[in-house]
């Protein structure tokens, strides 16, 4: 099992490097950076100058080399709209987006599973029938509408909730949470129900279709066989052989939710790191759209790598196979 | 037995499920709408001249200083929701189609020739697609649209670049397993150049679970297009897609007036679930697992 | 005489596809004494393995059991409804099935498995559970039965996988077990060793037995009585040595041909002309006629099951001079 760890290990970091060259690359490569620093009507000499400072004058991969340099020190650079360290800029939206993204994911899973499962065991049902029309609904419409449709709703007709911004929050370990407080679950509930829908309904789906699957095969008719119940059925033995499938489409749907966050964070205002992407790519501020995509990067493959593991910890046949 | 095609039969399983054949039907007259928009539409949009910013936001049903009627209302600028909701269906159609199909042949491009180089090249190749896949199509369709810039050929590029992922899996997925099937082994040991028994053989076997990807890429592309210009990148304001018509209006809404955003979006989700629908039924119908 | 451990009286499962309804068992009748062994034989197609399922009540959709009867011990089992089936299988009626990788749960240790069988009948402990499987786990004949709980499917060879589940089956000592084919999956060589010790294991536990089979090799030294199979209806029923010695149905005298170990070395192999019919369309009158060397124009007719003594045959013209008492 080691082995197999360390092997992930040292692929996980060498893409990690290749997708740091092409984000810097990409990103400064495109484009023109000094346009977004100065008014356009600067003379040549103050160009010149800012040129110089932001070391815009020197190739490419020297850029890169010195940008590199200086992200193992922890320096991301400054953000060009905002002046301050892109890191510590990320850093104090991330709780915000944290906060939204993990209440999504618990939202979609504890009510994603159960439901496809149900609608697996019975498919023909018109509970069933239901479930999957919502699936194909929370699936297919873009996250943006649906929380159109959910302000429109909750917020302007009915009232009941608000229609934006993150709530009172209290702070824990030195960061502000939201959802400790009442009115910043009112405020949260919203965003993070809009979040949860398309990872609800992909779950739904991929729990349904194992489900009907799994309830076809020998193994579950040697399981009835021997009198065992539905219940202990679909809990010891479906579950646990769905979850191999769930597991790895929940992991990789974790990165698609935080990047569906950009959306969503737009629409209701919340503060967190999608809103912070989506303003700085209106006005290519670049060291944050960088560091902010080499981030998104790092999680991914942390990720991807804990998926790996995971699915060999879940499906003993794979532990075996490692050399 | 009946001698029916394959074809056949499987239009025969396919008209079993009303949902499926209304789906396909919706599919059809908006597309034919779409197609026809600037014979149908009442007013052109794109006409700065037809343009009356006094009949700005006005609700449903209201009889705009021209004497015609507008039946959706009308949007920020005066323009008459209906025909613009029209030629944003188009935009919409003809995004998701050009995007989906060029996406389609690289993918498949790809994939299959991994399949069949095999050994590291296919190891590498079939690497960076994975990685590629498990990023998400949204940010990467963001960030390249931001850098390329306004238009339809930067946004049609930064949707194959998030798309064709999909289809290169699933094209390396069908040309693999076809691939290590006999048959393949023995034509390609027949004088037939190889790239006859990739396009004879493994291409059309390797069809049916590619048609599914591509319908539900095709929906993928219209949702991101929307998302896209929604955000105020993809798609110049000179053309104005139904994302483009969902966030202009969406400043109106907290006012009441909702028309401007809801109905561009009840049009959008409408499109959208029928492909959607559609592409679920032939998924279900191609795949053998479920074979009774 | 005491009363049958099973009696299947005209039992019929159909499967309503869309290509028209298949009747995979179309009348089947027999008796199963207590502590008996039965040999079911037919071809692939046959309905020999539909008939193991709808005894248990197993056939999933789109088959159902449309009529007929199956008394366990003098329970009805057919339109039981599902807690009372429930309570009886794997109590009082288990199966073993064909492949042993795929009915046995991958992801699942087999202590684990072994476990929810217990429970599925038993509120036992934990360690009672263990010391149950450990029994149940050595008395098929697989040694250092503790640590082999800890094991998953995939780390037993495919005897061993087997075994296990034949112990996971015998587990509450039931008193019908429906084996369907549980050696073909197996070499041969293991195979021989599981069909003895299964006929120890029944002997010592009073346990009736039906093996499932389409090889009438496996079949004779383990049955007392064998049923033949043929496009859903028992065409042919008798002792074991005198079916195979000489049998009355046409068919069954097709099988016993083809034998390899029945054909003279250097000549060709028989074969019955022909093939199994498609459950869809059967022919009409005896379902055999299209393949058989002596129909006549009676066969259009459908034959009748007759009785006579220990043997019974459902055919117009019966091969056995003699109709033995």
């Amino acid at each position: 099992m080691l082995g197999f760890v360390i092997e992930r290990l040292l692929q996980a970091l060498i893409v990690m490097a290749v997708i740091s060259v092409l984000v810097f690359v990409g990103v400064y490569a495109i484009g023109n950076p000094i346009d977004v620093l100065i008014s356009p009507d600067a003379d040549q000499r103050i160009r010149q100058q800012t040129i110089e400072a932001y070391g815009l004058d020197q190739p490419l991969w020297a850029q890169y080399l010195h940008f590199i340099g200086r992200v193992f020190t922890g320096d991301f650079g400054r953000s060009f709209v905002f002046n301050m360290p892109v890191l510590e800029l990320i850093f104090s939206r991330l709780p915000a987006t944290l906060e939204l993204t993990v209440a999504a994911v618990l939202g979609a899973t504890v009510l994603g599973i159960p439901l496809g499962m149900y609608a697996g065991y019975k498919p023909q049902g018109v509970l069933s029938k239901l479930i999957m029309g919502l699936s194909i609904l929370g699936f297919s419409v873009p996250t943006f509408w649906v929380g159109l449709v959910l302000i429109f709703t909750f917020a302007v007709s009915l009232g009941w909730l608000p229609a934006g911004g993150r709530g009172e929050t209290v702070v824990v370990g030195g960061i502000a949470w939201s959802f400790l407080t009442l009115d910043g679950l009112s405020h949260l509930l919203l965003p993070a129900f809009n979040l949860s829908l398309f990872k609800l309904a992909m779950l739904i789906r991929i729990a349904r279709a194992g489900t009907r699957e799994v309830m076809l095969t020998d193994t579950v008719k040697f399981a009835r066989a021997a009198g065992e119940s539905e219940w202990t059925i679909l809990r010891q033995h479906v579950l646990r052989l769905i979850s191999i499938p769930l597991v790895t489409v929940f992991g990789l749907e974790f990165g698609s939710t935080l990047a569906f966050a950009v959306v969503t964070e737009t629409i209701f205002s919340w503060p967190g790191i999608g809103k912070l992407i989506i303003d700085s790519i209106s006005v290519l501020d670049r060291p944050v759209m960088v560091a902010y995509l080499m981030l998104v990067a790092l999680l991914f493959i942390m990720i991807n790598f804990l998926v790996d593991i995971a699915y060999a910890g879940l499906d003993p046949r794979l532990r075996v196979r490692r050399s | 037995m009946d001698a029916a095609s394959p074809l056949a039969r499987f239009w025969s399983e396919f008209c079993e499920s009303p949902i499926a054949v209304a789906a396909l039907v919706v599919v059809v007259i908006i597309s034919g709408v779409a197609l026809a928009a600037p014979l149908i539409a009442p007013q052109d949009p794109y006409d700065l001249a037809h343009l009356v910013l006094m009949d700005a936001r006005r609700p449903p049903g209201f009889v705009g200083s021209n004497g015609y009627t507008h039946l959706l209302g009308t949007d920020a600028q005066g323009r008459d929701l209906l025909s613009a909701i029209i030629y944003g269906l188009r935009i919409s159609i003809q995004i998701g189609i050009l995007a989906g199909a060029i996406a389609f042949v690289v993918g498949v491009a790809i994939g299959t020739s991994a399949a069949y180089l095999r050994g590291r090249g296919e190891a590498l190749i079939m690497r960076i697609v994975d990685l590629q896949l498990s990023f998400p199509a949204i940010l990467l369709a963001l960030v390249l649209s931001a850098l390329l810039g306004k238009g339809r050929l930067p946004l049609i590029a930064a949707l194959v670049a998030a798309q064709y992922a999909y289809f290169a899996r699933t094209a390396h997925g069908a040309a693999s397993a076809e691939r290590g099937k006999d048959y393949v082994e023995a034509a390609l040991s027949t004088p037939l150049p190889a790239r006859t028994v990739l396009w004879r053989h493994i291409l059309p076997n390797s069809l049916p679970p590619l048609i599914v990807v591509a319908t539900v890429q095709i929906a993928n592309a219209i949702a991101l297009e929307a998302t896209l210009s929604f955000l105020g990148l993809g798609l110049p304001p000179t053309e104005p897609s139904l994302g483009m018509l969902i966030a202009n209006g969406f400043q109106y809404m907290l006012s009441g007036r909702y028309w401007i955003s809801i109905y561009p979006g009840i049009a959008l989700i409408v499109l959208i679930v029928a492909i959607n629908l559609v592409g679920d039924q032939v998924r279900d119908q191609l795949n053998p697992r479920l074979k009774r | 005489m005491s009363r049958p451990a099973l009696e299947v009286r005209d039992l019929a499962t159909h499967f309503t596809t869309r290509s028209g309804v298949l009747k995979a068992v179309d009348g089947v009748s027999f008796d199963l004494a207590q502590g008996e062994i039965v040999g079911l034989v037919g071809e692939s197609g046959s309905g020999k393995t539909v008939t193991g399922f709808s005894i248990l009540g197993l056939v999933d959709p789109p088959g159902r059991i449309v009529g007929g009867s199956v008394k366990l011990a003098g329970q009805e089992l057919v339109g039981l409804a599902p807690r009372g089936l429930r309570s009886l299988r794997g109590r009082k009626i288990a199966m073993v099935f064909q492949d042993p990788m795929t009915t046995l749960n991958p992801v699942l240790t087999i202590g684990r498995q072994m476990q929810l069988a217990i429970l599925a009948h038993d509120k036992a402990g934990a360690a009672a559970a263990r010391d149950r499987s450990v029994a149940a786990l050595s008395r098929v004949g697989i040694p250092d039965a503790h640590r082999r709980l800890q094991a998953y499917p995939h780390e037993f060879s495919g005897g061993m996988r087997q075994r296990a589940a034949i112990a996971i089956a015998l587990l509450h000592r039931p008193d019908v077990i429906v084996c369907d084919e549980p050696t073909t999956a197996l070499d041969v060589s293991i195979q021989a060793q599981i069909l003895t010790e299964m006929k120890g294991l029944v002997r010592d536990l009073g346990t009736a037995l039906i093996w499932i089979s389409h090889d009438l090799a496996t079949v004779s030294s383990l049955a007392s009585r064998v049923l033949v199979m043929y496009a859903g209806r028992i065409i042919e029923e008798g002792p074991t040595a005198a079916v195979l010695r000489s049998p009355c149905h046409p068919y069954t005298r097709g099988l016993l041909d083809s034998l390899p170990s029945r054909s003279a070395p250097g000549r060709d192999l028989a074969q019955i002309p022909g093939s199994t019919p498609s459950l869809l369309r059967l022919p009409e009158g005896c379902a055999f006629r299209p393949r058989c060397p002596q129909a006549t124009q009676t066969c259009l007719a459908p034959p009748p099951f007759e009785r006579a003594g220990v043997r019974a045959y459902r055919c117009h013209h019966p091969l056995a001079a003699e109709i033995a008492t």
